[in-house]
């Protein structure tokens, strides 16, 4: 297996964006990763797109072949992935694989999602959860998480602040970052105030319904030179799946599959939860970012909120989480989230991510999670 | 016709709470599965019914329910743990969720569930409610 580089990265500007297309959207985020990596796009050899429901949010499937007929790059091949939100992930995993493996050279991994072209995005986003098991006893997609934090809650005694803080933490980095659908700073009264969409979780504790799209350009890492001065190494893909159904869990308040593939990504990075000097978690709501903390190795079980608390995901504490602002802040349009979050790791371990920037980071994380839990991607990364 | 064909193939599942139990390690399943995910090929899956009594392992009560449950928002749903070891998604009758807990006993009850979609099929099936 060969060692895999990034080149270049992009994201588009995260919102609702009324007057941008599905096909536009992902158009400007491959053209805007082409020019970061200072290559043609002639030179690709395939393309990864993870998209988590274009049939349900645009009524348009077979987008493969709509992405490369729209950015004038036939006949590059092209792959769709889908795994719900993890789709960015998969997408990436499996661009890492092409190059590792030595089957191509230079390839594109990218995730787009357009979710405001339909007036109701929530029957298309329940289709994550078991259709059949789930979905049809009337259980929602919050309610899902709603359900895992209250049990969180009674067994671990974790407060309804402890899970305000994850939201009012990703703000205040989403503040600093223009690419986010919500760059302001929000409160601890403000989330608890906030309408109840399924409890004990309310308005404030979920991420949005977002437009947006972003890519990354790969290649052999013993060629990255030769495009950048500034390569991001890619020091571990790692993948495993959990069951659909949230009620089929050994542990509902543990998402075994993150903790699966965070165990296989620490092994082939040969490094441990202390190495990891910034990490974006999948916090599509914010228990899910508190049990992404746990799960990940950074706190022992039940410790997150007490962390979160502490300040010890800040950007100036001891685990920084979601740079970025996260899911919550930046927005999260499913099947680009888990290329937004590797971009935001790229731009960290560049030194180029502004007034958010960490400073002296040399090793990030990416946590991308589909469903309640039913895949999880994480990868390690290093400059 | 979708909508048709899919509920009525769960009719008997959904009505009377069909699950399965493995003969070689006795763990119980609902819904119904084709494979043992403990014991896999050695695994000997057969039907049983389910007793419908267990107890509310976690709840939440959903304010901004998706489409075909606007009529009867807010209402509860929990995951419930059945006496027989297996957990199940479901709604809970006649409550706000003020009177729930964690840990609370509950028992089957048989309820229209949805009417789906633009065609308006109904369908019926399991929920449960607290025992008093």
């Amino acid at each position: 297996m060969r060692d895999v580089a990034i080149i270049g990265v992009s994201q588009t500007k995260f919102g609702e964006l009324w007057d941008i297309s599905f096909r536009d959207l992902i158009s400007e985020a491959g053209l805007k990763a082409i020019e970061d990596a200072n290559i043609e796009g002639a030179d690709l050899e395939a393309m990864f797109v993870g998209n988590m429901s274009a049939g349900l949010f645009v009524q348009q499937e077979h987008i493969a072949s709509l992405i490369v007929d729209h950015t004038g790059l036939t006949p590059l091949p092209c792959v769709r992935v889908e795994a719900a939100c993890a789709s960015g992930g998969l997408a990436l995993r499996n661009g890492i694989m092409a190059v590792a493996s030595g089957y191509h050279d230079v390839v594109i991994s990218a995730g787009v999602e357009k979710m405001t072209d339909v007036v109701d995005p929530t029957p298309a986003i329940a289709t994550a959860s078991d259709q059949e098991w789930e979905a049809q006893q009337g259980v929602t997609f919050p309610s899902l998480y709603a359900m895992m934090a209250r049990r969180h809650m009674y067994e671990y005694g974790t407060t309804r602040e402890q899970l305000a803080m994850m939201s009012v933490v990703n703000h205040k980095n989403g503040a600093l970052n223009p690419l986010a659908q919500f760059p302001m700073e929000i409160t601890v009264d403000q989330v608890l105030n906030s309408s109840l969409v399924a409890d004990p979780l309310r308005l404030l504790d979920c991420s949005p319904v977002t437009d947006g799209a972003a890519a990354v350009i790969l290649c052999p890492a013993e060629d990255a030179r030769k495009y950048t001065d500034t390569p991001v190494y890619v020091k571990a893909s790692a993948q495993a799946s959990g069951t659909i159904a949230l009620h089929d869990r050994r542990d509902i308040t543990t998402i075994d599959a993150t903790v699966h593939a965070a165990n296989t990504a620490y092994k082939m990075a040969n490094m441990e939860p202390e190495d990891i000097q910034a990490v974006e978690v999948h916090d599509c709501f914010s228990i899910n970012g508190l049990l992404a903390i746990e799960d990940l190795g950074f706190v022992e079980k039940g410790q997150g909120g007490p962390a979160i608390e502490d300040g010890m995901t800040e950007r100036d504490g001891r685990i920084p989480v979601n740079p970025s602002g996260g899911l919550k802040s930046r927005g999260h349009p499913l099947g680009a989230t888990g290329i937004a979050q590797t971009a935001e790791i790229v731009w960290q371990l560049r030194g180029e991510a502004g007034k958010r920037q960490i400073d002296g980071i040399e090793v990030g994380m990416t946590h991308n999670i589909g469903g309640t839990g039913g895949t999880a991607t994480v990868h390690i990364f290093s400059n | 016709m979708k909508d048709i064909v899919r509920g009525w193939r769960h009719i008997p599942q959904r009505y009377n709470l069909i699950g399965s139990k493995c003969n070689h390690c006795g763990a119980v399943y609902f819904p119904v599965r084709v494979i043992c995910p403990e014991c896999r090929r050695k695994g000997k899956l057969e039907e049983i019914k389910l007793s419908g009594k267990g107890k509310i392992h976690t709840y939440s009560v959903i304010h901004t329910p998706t489409g075909d449950f606007k009529l009867i928002s807010p209402y509860v749903v929990a995951i419930i743990e059945l006496e027989e070891g297996t957990k199940i998604t479901s709604q809970i009758v006649d409550s706000d969720g003020d009177n729930i807990k964690i840990g609370d006993e509950v028992e089957l009850v048989f309820r229209k569930i949805r009417e789906e979609g633009e065609d308006g099929v109904i369908s019926y099936g399991y929920k449960f409610k607290l025992k008093k």
